[in-house]
């Protein structure tokens, strides 16, 4: 007799089942009371008048307002502006520590994961004591005579990008690092072999052999930085604002719940929208790879 | 990787000079606030020109401070005591269950961890308002256990995977129920992994600090609440002060917990 035709037995196994189900209850019941019903109430409000009625006006308020706009290009700008200079800064970076021995990286690696274990404030100030007109920066760049005025290097956009990069960049890092270290080293040597030059071991096996790191990193930075609040609001000295600083605005200073509640599902949408957008990417990507496999 | 390329010493030194700069661009901001915490001044000068402890007096002597502090300790001790069984639990169900249903409750205790933290906030905001509970511990508490149960979860899962599942079976077929096949086998061999998920979520809620600015308030502010405020109206360098003892704290861990895998 097979094992799923005993009825006992069968039982038994769903008694389990259900008593491994029931294990998760805690844990689901704790994040569906403080972050899944936060966020569907989140969408409620976003429907709710000041005066308690259900209507669209909200809506029409937020998405005809300039304001609203203006703070959804400026997410977009600090992202991919975060985007980049991570890519920039980041592949070097991961080039130079996978192109080492294990240990030596291995260290090297500490430091750079350093600014993860630090507060964001403890860092947002950090960078406040060196970006500030009087600031350490500005007064080595002032004193060596390379400019002859303090640089406006914090309180707007510039500031806000160096704090987000400075935040993204251990966790781009993390990937693309990993991608480096698992090609294998046979590849670039049987390149160099050949006669390919460095640049072209980099451009033409390096590279694409990490392609996957990249785009994983990639993910991370958007998805982290389209809600990034702290920074701007620190160093971007009001001067720059984003959804996140809008919807706080919102809320605290003009006590509009309702249009708060529609900005915060505008940042909804737009996580999603990236997220299907990169799915895509990496479905096409794919595919790509499979038909140069099969040509 | 790039060792079939030794004679090419520009790109190399190139490479590492690069290098160099931007690890030196991580690093700085953490290290430039250690001086100033020193500093006797009520500048930030930089380097200092004279020296005294009068920041961290101020820091240990202003009982807005501390209270900020103990509120913090308490959270984080509370979240790390909540959040760690939950998880454990949570992961134990998946790791068994396997499929469809253990891929959807993942996906549903990782939510807090990809939403940003600005929506989280607000919508607990609202969920506290409607009944009476913005300022409360308990809002804070709710918000950070959410946060920390992915963060144990990151740790846990890998180390169920690699747990031997016979030893339970063995327990349970002497007689054994869950509870003391849980309690006598699984936490203690898990002890390390569980611990380092304790550590990590105490510090997820002693790091946190977009839901305490909007839910927190009164005694019951953060110490991350009470540095953003001050470092949005001022530059303060009790600040200074706090980010040194914090690094510090964080460096130690680190050391700790890397010679004992070592040892």
């Amino acid at each position: 007799m097979s094992v799923a035709a005993d009825p006992a037995l069968a039982a038994d196994g769903r008694r389990e089942r259900r008593f491994f189900l029931s294990l998760s209850l805690p844990a689901l019941f704790i994040v569906g009371l403080a972050a899944i019903l936060p966020l569907l109430w989140i969408v409620r409000q976003s429907f709710l008048t000041t005066a308690g009625q259900y209507s669209v006006g909200n809506y029409e308020k937020v998405l005809s307002s300039g304001l609203t706009w203006s703070a959804l290009a400026t997410t977009l700008e600090l992202s991919l502006g975060t985007l980049v200079v991570c890519i920039i800064l980041g592949i070097p970076l991961a080039l130079a520590l996978a192109s080492t021995r294990p240990r030596v990286a291995n260290v090297l690696m500490a430091f750079v994961m350093l600014p993860l274990w630090t507060s964001i404030l403890v860092r947002t100030y950090g960078w406040l004591v060196l970006l500030r007109r009087d600031g350490l920066i500005n007064a080595a760049l002032t004193g060596s005579g390379l400019t002859a005025e303090p640089l406006p290097l914090v309180y707007n956009f510039t500031g806000t990008l160096i704090g987000m990069v400075h935040y993204m960049l251990p966790l781009f890092l993390l990937p693309v690092y990993a991608a480096m270290r698992d090609i294998d080293t046979n590849l670039t040597r049987a390149a160099a072999s050949m006669g390919a030059t460095l640049g072209q071991v980099i451009r033409t096996v390096i590279l694409p052999l990490s392609a996957g790191g990249i785009f994983s990193g990639s993910i991370l930075v958007f998805i982290y930085t389209i809600g990034f609040f702290i920074t701007p609001a620190v160093l971007g000295g009001g001067k720059v604002n984003p959804l996140s600083i809008r919807i706080e605005r919102t809320l605290s200073t003009f006590q509009d719940w309702g249009s708060a509640s529609v900005l915060g599902i505008l940042l909804l949408v737009l996580m999603a929208l990236i997220a299907v957008m990169f799915l895509t990417a990496r479905r096409l990507m794919a595919h790509n790879k499979m038909g140069a496999a099969h040509a | 990787m790039l060792e079939a390329y030794p004679d090419n010493r520009l790109a190399r030194v190139a490479l590492w000079g690069f290098a160099a700069l931007v690890m030196a661009f991580l690093i700085l901001p953490t290290l430039v606030v250690v001086p100033l915490s020193f500093s006797a001044s009520d500048l930030l000068e930089f380097p200092p020109r004279a020296y005294s402890l009068r920041w961290y007096e101020n820091f240990f002597g202003s009982a807005t401070w501390m209270d900020a502090l103990r509120t913090s300790l308490i959270l984080g001790t509370l979240t790390a005591a909540i959040a760690v069984p939950l998880a454990l639990l949570a992961c134990i169900s998946t790791n068994r269950l396997g499929g469809r249903a253990a891929a959807t409750i993942q996906g549903v205790l990782l939510t807090p961890s990809i939403v940003p933290g600005i929506l989280l906030a607000i919508g607990l905001f609202f969920v506290l308002a409607a009944q009476g509970l913005v300022g409360t511990l308990f809002g804070v508490l709710v918000g950070h256990v959410v946060l920390a149960i992915p963060v144990a979860c990151i740790v846990l899962v890998p180390a169920l995977a690699r747990f031997d599942w016979n030893q339970v079976q063995a327990a349970r077929s002497l007689g054994a129920d869950w509870a003391r096949a849980i309690g006598g086998i699984i936490v203690p061999q898990l002890r390390i992994s569980l611990l380092s998920a304790t550590l990590m979520a105490f510090l997820t809620s002693l790091d946190e600090s977009v839901i305490s600015i909007f839910v927190a308030s009164g005694r019951n502010s953060t110490l991350p609440k009470l540095m953003f405020l001050s470092l949005r109206d001022q530059i303060d360098p009790t600040i200074a002060t706090i980010s040194t003892l914090w690094t510090a704290i964080v460096v130690a861990v680190i050391l700790i917990v890397t010679l004992r895998q070592k040892s």
